[in-house]
């Protein structure tokens, strides 16, 4: 029993993880009807910050705060330069664009931090058990939980209470009219794009103490962002939280019930709410 | 006091010439109407000035400023606000958030004197944009304009497939939003909503401004009504 237990309380770190990285992703399409197939390129990249960050100063918290931002200062200046020019084209067109970008983050990042995969270990106060009844745990595991969730709350807060949010949500319903209301829609954009980005980054700092840092892991991560935005729906906030926990913990207790099956059974859960529910559990047509 | 004024405006869409020259002037205080056939060019007229349709030729200046070549947002917050035909309003957005994403604190119009010129979008402050009547979202596309700050607002076809006691409704809010000092350029196609507001009145046909005149010459105008309005 306590194994499940295990199991299903990682998968709802696990799924906080996923939820960071698929939220991003999700608005940046809702907004910008844009693909970002550079998405899973960033968290590989704020990973290896935080990987920088902690071997410089030796302070994980530190690290925490510098990487996401240079994730979204480094997303907002692609956005400026190159992104922005292809908002227009096909989405054909955006793919070939951001999976070159991701590539060339893929590449960079092997040629600083090399081909072999980096660790970082949790910071000192946080690498005990915490321990509940018979019930042991890891504390940075636990920390990453309450984190995210404090880290979904802001970004809950921020889309659905704020001017800024109001805004976001208008644009990505007529970006035209939001315009013929004063907003400077492509700094709305801009903002977006990096703060979405910036959610990837810091992502990739919180998993990298559990899975480790590897400069291969950047598709695999967008593959499994995209299999959340498909069963949350695109756009939405609720359904990038929802999709991640449903596909962290389908993952985490597949894992212990049939190993072999666990990447096949999110794939299968993505399937079904297809089936069911065409525009995601959250989205609308 | 402040001035709109047009001059040998030319836009195209795509290669279609749309608009051939058209001339007018709006003051602050005043109603003027926009009148003439489907397709003759009222709405790129708004489109233009507002900047989605581009100017090809022709200046519009605010005051002394051309504002031909700005961006749309630039000449939002220049006191220009369209409320389109189609209104715009943010179905995915509560009524409240529809006015909160336009609020410009210098407006002479606060949220709450919203609510008191329309007591119903009061009580629909927290449905979705989406929950609306016509009547309901085109009051909401008039608001959410006013709390934008204006000194000019062009209407697109304000009172289209409204019913006539909302028509009415409109009628007296436009009057209100001009002893406000606020221009007004207003296509319309029913003519006595124009007759009973406007002070000025300009026909367009083919992208050419044929025929103005003041609302007392207008009223006399039956051939003018007659060769270009008549359907």
């Amino acid at each position: 029993m306590n194994l499940y237990l295990f199991q299903v309380v990682n998968g709802i770190g696990l799924g906080m993880i996923y939820f960071l990285i698929s939220v991003g992703l999700s608005i940046i399409f809702g907004l910008l009807n844009f693909v970002n197939f550079a998405h899973g390129a960033f968290y590989l990249l704020g990973a290896y910050l935080s990987y920088t960050a902690v071997s410089i100063t030796g302070n994980y918290w530190l690290a925490l705060i510098i990487a996401p931002l240079c994730i979204a200062f480094f997303a907002w200046v692609c956005e400026r330069t190159l992104i922005k020019r292809v908002y227009h084209l096909p989405h054909m067109y955006q793919i070939l664009v951001t999976l070159g970008v991701a590539l060339i983050i893929q590449e960079l990042c092997i040629s600083i931090w090399g081909p072999i995969g980096k660790s970082i270990s949790p910071p000192d106060s946080l690498k005990g058990v915490i321990a509940i009844g018979e019930f042991y745990y890891p504390q940075y595991r636990l920390f990453v939980i309450a984190f995210a969730a404090v880290v979904a709350l802001l970004v809950w807060y921020l889309l659905d209470k704020t001017k800024f949010g109001a805004l976001v949500r208008a644009g990505s319903e007529d970006a035209e009219t939001v315009s013929l209301l004063g907003t400077h829609t492509h700094r709305l954009f801009s903002i977006t794009f990096a703060l979405g980005v910036g959610l990837a980054g810091l992502a990739g700092v919180l998993a990298a103490p559990i899975k480790g840092i590897h400069p291969f892991v950047g598709p695999e991560v967008l593959g499994i962002a995209f299999v959340v935005v498909v069963i949350g729906g695109m756009g939405s906030f609720t359904g990038a939280l929802v999709g991640g926990l449903l596909v962290g913990i389908v993952q985490s207790v597949m894992s212990t019930l049939w190993p072999q099956g666990a990447s096949l059974m999110i794939y299968a859960a993505m399937a079904l709410v297809i089936l069911v529910r065409p525009y995601g559990l959250f989205g609308r047509a | 006091m402040s001035r709109l004024v047009i001059n040998n405006l030319h836009s195209y869409y795509g290669k279609s010439h749309i608009l051939n020259g058209i001339d007018l002037a709006v003051e602050s205080g005043e109603i003027v109407t926009l009148l003439g056939r489907n397709g003759a060019g009222k709405t790129t007229t708004l489109k233009t000035i507002v900047s989605i349709v581009k100017a090809q030729q022709g200046v519009i200046l605010l005051d002394d400023e051309n504002l031909v070549g700005k961006e749309i947002y630039e000449i939002a917050r220049r006191g220009i606000a369209l409320v389109p035909e189609h209104r715009g309003i943010f179905g995915i957005l509560s009524v409240e958030e529809n006015l909160m994403i336009a609020i410009n604190k210098k407006s002479p119009w606060a949220v709450e004197d919203i609510y008191q010129m329309f007591p119903r979008l009061k009580e629909r402050r927290k449905n979705g944009g989406n929950a609306l009547s016509g009547g309901e979202q085109q009051m909401l596309a008039i608001a959410r304009a006013l709390v934008n700050n204006p000194k000019f607002l062009l209407l697109d076809e304000p009172t289209e497939g409204l019913a006539p006691v909302i028509v009415d409704e409109i009628v007296k809010i436009l009057g209100q939003i001009r002893a406000a000092g606020v221009g007004v350029l207003l296509v319309e196609q029913n003519l006595s909503v124009c007759e009973k507001l406007a002070d000025k009145h300009y026909v367009v046909e083919l992208g050419e401004i044929v025929y103005q005149g003041s609302q007392t010459e207008f009223s006399k105008q039956d051939d003018i009504k007659n060769r270009y309005l008549a359907v």
